[in-house]
């Protein structure tokens, strides 16, 4: 009897300070942002009901879908990019008989280290017209550069990617290295013994194993790209861009819940983006599931 | 035959290698030489300014007045000491609250723990962006606006930290210890704390790191909640740093470096806990 009694409290007991503070502070504020999202407020002291108004206005609102085009756009060019580059590193890292390993993947990694507004204030420095490092070395490998070459005014979603690969390439490249080392060498070597060379190899043996990580980190890496706010906010000098080319939706939310004050606007977006991302979600456990059967 | 030829194959991936590796390390020595040249040396050398030293680098150029100068007419030190202490006490916390939470998911069959464990893996799918209006609404009905306790109390009860140490106990946590440690009449306390922590201190270590990282480097969280300029932490104050003295590269990318120094080192000391805690789950599950 008195065993059975310890069993019943003590998990409560463990769970109860994560209990509390996921209740409040994640549970809670759930609910709250449906309620919200039906209201319009003037900072979170005044709200009038307005319906399901917010979400009508969304739809035609041409910030929103300008801002929900930015974000699928550098969504799509990230995600692309940077899921190459790190299967590219982690492949060559992963050649047997490679020295080292360990250094190339530490310098790699370093980058994700970096938080989203350091690398925004470093890129910011780095675009510079004339004085900064991509410009003056692009001059200097190829003449016909120009210095003055406008990076963050006039090509905002290439700088965006280029900083964001510098900062996520390593990243992903961790977790590709670790489902490679768990392909088989003995179907490597028998497909080596087939005569199938580095790309049969890699289409055949190695692409089918890994497939489970690579759909997870592509999920990671969509969840991640759909949410970018700090990047663009630090690289435009803390404003959405030129005519809003840097804004992406959780500029949008930011801007519109703080700057403005409708916390309610906000979480109407703050919705609408948790449903893209949940839709994303069973897209891929969707494939997975095709690929399994 | 076969071995000379892959090692003879082996040069053009170096090359690939190092060249990536070059890519990744520029814009860290660009900062680092803009953080010790002069506004004058800045503008007319990319790297280090030209002279007689060795390896033709004029070395008794280069100045740690940046650095003095951020400590003396900037509040960086303030902010430095700001971005250790809330990114300590979030991390020690979240790992303390997380690590038990898993635990008596993993360990303890109880009443609701099926729906506890829906609960986390639920939240596991929510976006952070979508709490950001109806938190701040919370926070300011709670009075907990421009205080410490509105930024670290929201940051230690993340569902992916619960999840993490449930699936990580699962395995490593042998039952029969558990119960062997209960009849030899251990308290509950005392087993989680010198039987179980032990066989997680990998984990423990990895989930630490990742949750002071995000402290670390977390803007948009005390952007919203922190309102005097005395308690912004390095990621706000450098942000604002640069806003009004966006000229100043060397100042800028000085406090850029001492932003990012610490967390380097940290993760150096931890790197082989960090990147086991990070691939868990996802490769092996």
């Amino acid at each position: 009897m008195r065993a059975f009694d310890r069993r019943t409290w003590i998990p409560w007991m463990f769970s109860a300070p994560f209990l509390v503070l996921f209740a409040t502070f994640t549970v809670w504020p759930l609910l709250q942002s449906l309620l919200l999202s039906v209201q319009q407020t003037f900072g979170p002291k005044r709200t009038v009901f307005i319906g399901l108004s917010n979400f009508a206005f969304i739809l035609r609102d041409p910030l929103f879908w300008q801002a929900l085009g930015n974000t699928a756009i550098y969504t799509l060019g990230a995600v692309c990019i940077q899921i190459s580059t790190s299967l590219m590193l982690a492949l060559l890292l992963n050649r047997p008989g490679l020295r080292g390993r360990s250094f190339f993947r530490l310098v790699f990694f370093a980058p994700s280290l970096v938080g989203l507004v350091f690398v925004g204030v470093l890129f910011t420095l780095l675009f510079q017209k004339r004085t900064g490092l991509i410009n003056s070395g692009l001059h200097a490998i190829i003449p016909a550069w120009d210095p003055e070459f406008a990076w963050t005014d006039n090509h905002v979603m290439a700088s965006l990617l280029l900083a964001s690969t510098w900062l996520y390439a390593g990243f992903n490249m961790i977790y590709f290295l670790a489902a490679l080392q768990n392909v088989s060498r003995e179907q490597l070597e028998a497909a080596d013994l087939d005569g199938a060379g580095a790309w049969g190899r890699f289409w055949h043996v190695v692409l089918p194993e890994i497939r489970p990580v690579l759909s997870f980190v592509t999920l990671l890496s969509v969840i991640g790209s759909f949410q970018l706010f700090e990047l663009p906010w630090v690289l435009l000098n803390n404003s959405a861009g030129p005519a809003n080319r840097g804004l992406t939706v959780v500029m949008y939310l930011y801007q519109t819940g703080f700057l403005v004050g409708d916390l309610g606007y906000a979480s109407a977006i703050g919705w609408v983006l948790g449903l893209i991302l949940v839709l994303a979600a069973l897209a891929q456990t969707r494939l997975a599931r095709n690929e399994e059967t | 035959m076969h071995a000379s030829n892959r090692r003879f194959s082996l040069l053009p991936i170096y090359l690939t290698l190092s060249l990536f590796a070059a890519l990744t390390l520029l814009p860290f020595a660009w900062m680092v030489a803009a953080a010790l040249k002069s506004q004058d040396d800045f503008f007319t050398s990319i790297f280090l300014p030209p002279g007689s030293g060795p390896f033709g680098v004029g070395w008794e150029r280069l100045t740690l007045a940046n650095f003095a100068r951020l400590f003396t007419e900037f509040p960086v030190g303030r902010a430095m000491l700001n971005s250790i202490f809330f990114s300590t006490v979030t991390s020690a916390l979240a790992t303390a609250a997380c690590a038990m939470g898993g635990y008596a998911l993993a360990k303890f069959s109880f009443k609701g723990r099926a729906l506890l464990t829906g609960a986390v893996l639920g939240a596991l799918i929510v976006p952070t962006s979508l709490l950001i209006a109806p938190t701040y609404k919370l926070l300011w009905q709670l009075g907990l606006l421009n205080s410490y306790a509105g930024l670290i109390l929201p940051a230690i009860a993340p569902a992916f930290g619960v999840f993490l140490f449930r699936q990580a106990m699962l395995n490593s946590v042998p039952r029969e210890l558990l119960e062997a440690a209960r009849i030899d009449g251990c308290g509950e306390l005392r087993i989680f704390f010198t039987v179980v922590v032990p066989l997680i201190r990998p984990m423990i270590g990895a989930f630490m790191l990742i949750t002071f990282l995000g402290a670390w480097n977390n803007f948009i969280g005390p952007q919203i909640v922190l309102q005097d300029a005395e308690a912004f932490p390095l990621s706000v104050a450098i942000n604002n740093l640069r806003g009004l003295h966006g000229t100043d590269y060397g100042l800028i990318m000085a406090g850029t470096l001492l932003s990012i120094a610490p967390v380097m080192c940290l993760f150096l000391l931890l790197q082989k806990e960090f990147i086991a805690g990070l691939t868990s789950g996802a490769v092996k599950g």
